[in-house]
């Protein structure tokens, strides 16, 4: 019995560690894809913020300094997208894919530069780390906090605040919002830079504070993971979030699983559970599972006629 | 020349604007009085909207002044208008579907930062307005699920709710039902009788008879006359607005007709929302005649060409093309209906007829491209293809005469030349052609109209569509006006007058 | 196309505006090694040395254009139908399980001639079967390509994963790679194939599957441009409401496109597996399908032009790899920051230059 209980803490436990980022990840990309600004480059921000995460704390000494930089390197390409997207009114999946590639290489080459470990940070430990706060075991850092604190504000800020009511109808009818007089430019970067900060977030927390420093691809398609939570919890915050905690609470049970042999089924494929989160995405984008309502604008940039 | 006697809340005077090469608005000048209900009619192209467009700050003017409540006023943009008291409500909404009908009335005019006040007061606003208006309105339903009418009565709201005291209305009744329009008549009476100016953007005469108080006519980008409502009748009315047509003189023959080859009977279409575009449709070609179905644009034509031509099948009827049959469960696309014999100069010749990055010669083979002498043995024969356009080139005039150009490269005349050509060149059967003119220089507009009547003399079915009266009147040997996605009359070229025409395209009369 | 971006001389639009493009990623390239703290032309000496520099490294260069060449293909051919296919990445991964399932089946009773063509054919068309899910998903589902796609890379790798580590893992490997390929099932490598002619060059990973490449631009070439599903097919992609008038069936074309699209990038199976590993492997096909998007953006979707970026995605491949060998501070990842970089100049803000080159090219009227 007792064995029990530890047994669902700790897989609750783990599934929280795990979701964490994915939650960081889609509540930003929420913003964006509101705003109508597709976002298939969550993976390189993150990928970019956990690398700068790393960097800094090793550097500084400075666990918070690292969040400073993951933030901002996060923000450098979240303007960047922003750019490409908005301002020159770009292909915006070209400008995220071309976002993760540059991140993929560019974080290898510049830490091999720095630190010569073969694209990895040094080690971190002690204060250069986002430790536990209240329970050790579990891994409960501020960001698992930021994270399911994260949930509540951007429903709030979406529904209940001016800027998220323009922020849904820009990413539904742009023209309306220029008609009415508000510059639908200014919305979207502002979404995208909100975009950036929590995917930063998530960058740190992936070097920072579930691992001691950084190593190569280590976002490892979770940018993408996160995606499909937003698609799976059709553009809404909260939905987004239990999704969210599927997709971990499967991971847990993957790492759980492995090598497990079920009583009527046998050995479950690891890589069947990893590959659940898409193939339920795949199934939903299909109709399979009722119909998938993206704002209508996205990925349409905006023009203005005259 | 105007009247002073009641002190006018818009004035405009000369003014100008210029699309490029085309001349949309010429000096004009009109006055609204504060509290009336001032029409605004013309044809397709005549200037209304473009000059209301100006007016409310969505396109700037090359010359002249606007004068709100007396005083000149700068309108750079759409919060100009707002902020002087304008409220515009467009022929396509600015409403987004899956908000609340609250939601997108406080966009924009949010009252803090915070939503929970700017909605709390928007509802107690929207119910004071209800009350006083007869705009009622669920605030808290989605605006997707609300019917057409109920969206426009969302517009109308958005605009009074920021204190509009002038609102234009820009073709409101081209979506509404007629009980929705009564409906919209009314409110717009109230509205005045409540101090409100209000004009409205229509070609419907039936609507400006009924509601306003004086009628400005717009003809060719200029302001022509200036009537009171009650000194005036309909027919006065459609005669200025479609003024004496030039018929060109075509040197046309008596038409030799033959056997059908383009029935259609019943027909409809019914879109997805459930809104009939295409209501009970009959009509008959033969060869040897050339049919004009006149009419101002969005009452159907557009569908119309799409059915017949097979892009998109018809949701009840039948047609018969070239004696097969077609109906909703034996459909035909396109492809079929140009082995069948069909032939088709699209409407918008931009988005349909060609593509603008394809070569002249790619164009020029554009739905035929499987067919010999361009392919053998599943390969294009790229100099067949070149020698083809050249040829089509040459006999239609198409200038520069280079069939490696971009087709985006030509002018409009051009490639509208080069598309009759594809589609005249193959002998059809029948031929359906919108708008065969539209942007098109006067040089070769005369060429085309040759063309379609040498096609006719050579035993082809032409049917034409267009919204210039003029154009249908020197082409046509039968007329058929459509309105409102129906067929409302039905006239012989010889026997057509301008003003019978103008009320059947006004939806004032049917023949 | 907007008002606002008034035409370009053609040259100019084809010629400068491309390498424009380029020039602009190239430089910011340079900036990073300068960063770095390496001097950006002795490291582009290093690199053009180490990518053309010897028969050998010729060779290598030569091998990896082969695969970007067909990703490039890959992706181009969904370009010109106005499909965006990101998973070519997965495609060559499932076309390399076809490959390797139809020799592990067969190469004990097939000879050469029989088994290499059907492992090529498998290849092609599980490739194409991976690209025709989402295809078929675009096309009736209305499903949005680029999403589909993307996971059907993650799957593809998951369900590769799983079949190499449970069920196509050679008996008694450590490591999860298939049983090696007769040798009947290979393609011959290129410097067997010109001793056999009489030439002499240094052995390489480089094999006839350059010559099936080009083939496949060849193909492409006239299969886009000179026949009457090509002509379909492109007047999809720059104007579908054109294509609805022509009589095109976009349901139809979308499938077409994507197949061949698949099936394209079931190629870089062929020179992977049947040219230079000979048996089924992991991750056979990584990077390559991304480059690819940057190959076809920098090729402007034109076989030649693709054949060109191949090349040279293919010298900085294998230059990158030299370069690293002399410099260590900059790794081979060096070359994934170009592609990167192509990707966002060549793509994303390919418009990007235009207002400088129309003040220069300013045209009256």
């Amino acid at each position: 019995m007792e064995e029990t209980l530890t047994l669902v803490v700790a897989t609750l436990a783990a599934t929280l560690r795990v979701a964490t980022p994915l939650v960081l990840c889609a509540m930003g990309g929420l913003f964006s894809e509101k705003s109508g600004i597709i976002d298939v480059g969550l993976e390189g921000k993150m990928l970019m913020a956990a690398f700068f995460a790393a960097a800094t704390a090793s550097l500084t000494g400075s666990a918070w300094a690292g969040v400073g930089a993951a933030i901002l390197a996060a923000e450098m390409f979240a303007l960047l997208h922003g750019f490409a997207c908005i301002t020159h009114r770009g292909n915006q999946v070209v400008s995220g894919i071309a976002i993760n590639i540059l991140a993929m290489g560019l974080t290898v080459v510049l830490g091999t530069a720095w630190f010569g470990r073969g694209g990895q940070t040094p080690p971190l430990a002690g204060m250069e780390r986002l430790n536990p706060i209240f329970f050790p075991v579990a891994g409960d850092n501020i960001l698992v906090y930021v994270a399911l604190l994260s949930v509540p504000f951007a429903w709030w800020v979406i529904e209940r605040t001016r800027f998220g009511l323009r922020l849904r109808a820009v990413g539904e009818v742009p023209l309306a919002v220029d008609a009415a007089g508000i510059s639908v430019s200014w919305l979207r970067y502002r979404a995208v830079l909100i975009c950036g900060l929590f995917a930063g977030l998530a960058g740190a927390y992936l070097s920072i504070a579930q691992n001691a420093g950084f190593s190569r691809d280590m976002t490892a398609g979770q940018g993408f993971i996160a995606l499909a939570a937003i698609i799976f919890g059709r553009w809404r915050p909260v939905p987004a979030f239990a999704a969210c905690l599927a997709f971990g609470l499967l991971d847990a049970i993957a790492i759980r699983l492995q090598g497990v042999k079920l009583p009527g089924i046998g050995e479950v494929p690891v890589q069947l559970i990893q590959a659940l989160p898409y193939l339920l995405t795949l199934f939903l984008l299909a109709g399979f599972i009722g119909r998938t309502v993206a704002p209508k604008a996205a990925g349409v940039p905006y023009e203005k006629e005259h | 020349m105007q009247e002073l006697t009641a002190d006018a809340a818009i004035e405009l005077r000369g003014i100008e604007k210029s699309f490029g090469s085309v001349h949309a608005v010429r000096g004009a000048s009109l006055r609204v009085e504060r509290g009336s209900i001032t029409g605004i009619v013309g044809e397709n192209g005549a200037g209304k909207s473009t000059l209301m467009s100006i007016l409310y700050g969505l396109h700037r003017a090359d010359a002249g002044e606007i004068l709100i409540d007396g005083k000149p006023v700068e309108m750079a943009s759409p919060r100009d208008a707002i902020d002087h008291g304008i409220g515009m409500v467009h022929q396509h909404f600015m409403l987004i579907d899956s908000f609340t009908v609250l939601e997108n009335l406080i966009l924009g005019a949010e009252g803090g930062a915070l939503l929970a006040g700017g909605l709390a007061a928007a509802r107690a606003e929207l119910g004071r307005l209800a009350g006083e208006y007869g705009l009622a309105v669920d605030p808290d339903a989605r605006v997707g699920d609300l019917s057409v009418g109920e969206q426009q009565r969302v517009e109308i709201l958005k605009v009074l709710l920021r204190g509009a005291r002038i609102l234009i209305l820009d073709e409101p009744s081209a979506v509404l039902t007629p009980q929705e329009t009564d409906r919209l008549l009314q409110i717009l009476r109230l509205l005045r009788d409540r101090g409100v100016t209000v004009v409205l953007i229509t070609h419907k005469l039936r609507e400006i008879l009924a509601v306003t108080d004086k009628v400005i006519v717009m003809r060719r980008g200029e302001v022509v006359a200036e009537r009171r409502t009650a000194e005036t009748r309909a027919d006065e009315l459609a005669a200025l607005m479609v003024g004496r047509k030039v018929r060109f003189d075509l040197d046309k023959g008596p038409s030799r007709q033959g056997e059908t080859m383009l029935a259609a009977r019943h027909l409809s279409l019914v879109d997805g929302r459930g809104i009939r575009l295409l209501d009970d449709i009959s009509l008959e070609v033969r060869a040897g005649e050339i049919v004009g179905i006149a009419g101002v644009s969005g009452n159907g034509q557009t569908e119309l060409l799409q059915v017949l031509s097979g892009i998109r099948p018809p949701t009840g009827g039948e047609m018969e093309v070239c004696r097969r049959k077609v109906d909703a469960a034996h459909p035909a696309d396109p492809a079929e209906m140009r082995a069948l014999g069909v032939a088709h100069v699209p409407e918008d010749r931009l988005r349909q007829g060609l593509v603008p990055d394809f070569l002249a010669s790619e164009t020029s083979i554009l739905g035929y491209q499987d067919r010999e002498p361009f392919c053998h043995n599943y390969l294009m024969d790229g100099p067949a293809v070149g020698k083809y356009c050249a040829d089509l080139m040459e006999r239609f005039d198409v200038r520069p005469r280079t069939p490696g150009l971009r087709s985006a490269n030509f002018s409009g005349g051009n490639q509208q030349k080069l598309i009759l050509a594809r589609e005249m060149a193959r002998n059809p059967k029948v031929l359906l052609v919108g708008q065969p003119t539209r942007g098109v220089d006067i040089g070769a507009i005369e060429f085309i109209r040759r063309e379609l009547i040498r096609s006719r003399d050579a035993g082809c079915a032409v049917l034409v569509v267009s919204v210039e009266l003029e154009e249908i009147l020197s082409l046509a040997d039968r007329i058929l006006v459509m309105f409102g996605g129906r067929i409302v009359g039905e006239v012989a070229a010889g026997e057509a007058d301008e003003r019978a025409l103008g009320l059947m395209m006004a939806g004032a009369r049917a023949a | 196309m907007s008002a606002s971006r008034r035409p370009l001389p053609g040259w100019v639009e084809v010629g400068l505006l491309p390498l424009a493009n380029i020039a602009m990623a190239f430089f910011l390239v340079g900036l990073i090694v300068a960063i770095i703290g390496v001097d950006p032309f002795h490291a582009l000496k290093l690199l053009v040395l180490g990518a053309v520099g010897s028969s050998e490294s010729i060779g290598y260069t030569l091998y990896y254009a082969t695969n970007f060449i067909f990703t490039g293909l890959a992706v181009a051919v969904a370009f010109h139908a106005g499909l965006f296919n990101i998973g070519g990445e997965g495609q060559a991964y499932i076309g390399g399980l076809g490959c390797g399932l139809a020799v592990l089946a067969l190469d004990r009773y097939l000879p050469g001639p029989l088994m290499v063509p059907l492992a090529i054919l498998a290849s092609a068309a599980f490739g194409a079967a991976w690209a025709a899910i989402p295809a078929w998903m675009q096309a009736w589902r209305g499903s949005h390509i680029v999403i589909t796609t993307i996971m059907f890379n993650f799957v593809a790798s998951a369900l590769m994963v799983y079949l190499m580590v449970n069920v196509l893992i050679a008996p008694g490997s450590m490591t999860p790679q298939s049983r090696g390929f007769a040798a009947s099932a290979s393609v011959p490598s290129m410097q067997a194939a010109l001793q056999w002619i009489g030439i002499a060059v240094a052995p390489s990973a480089l094999n006839l599957s350059l010559l099936l490449a080009l083939l496949a631009c060849a193909g492409i070439w006239i299969f886009l441009w000179h026949t009457p599903w090509g002509y379909g097919l492109r007047t999809m992609g720059q104007n579908p409401e054109a294509a609805l008038y022509a009589g095109t069936n976009l349901k139809r074309t979308t499938m077409l496109a994507m197949c061949l699209s698949g099936a394209l990038a079931g190629g870089v199976a062929v020179n992977e597996l049947l040219g230079v590993h000979h048996r089924l492997v992991l991750d056979f096909a990584a990077g390559y399908g991304f480059t690819g998007i940057a190959v076809a953006l920098m090729g402007r979707g034109h076989p030649l032009g693709i054949v060109l970026a191949a090349l040279l995605f293919g010298a900085l491949q294998q230059g990158g790899a030299e370069l690293n060998f002399e410099i260590p501070t900059i790794t081979r990842e060096m070359v994934v920051v170009i592609q990167g970089l192509v990707i966002l100049f060549s793509g994303a803000l390919v418009h990007l230059p235009r207002p400088w080159l129309q003040a220069l090219f300013a045209r009256k009227g």
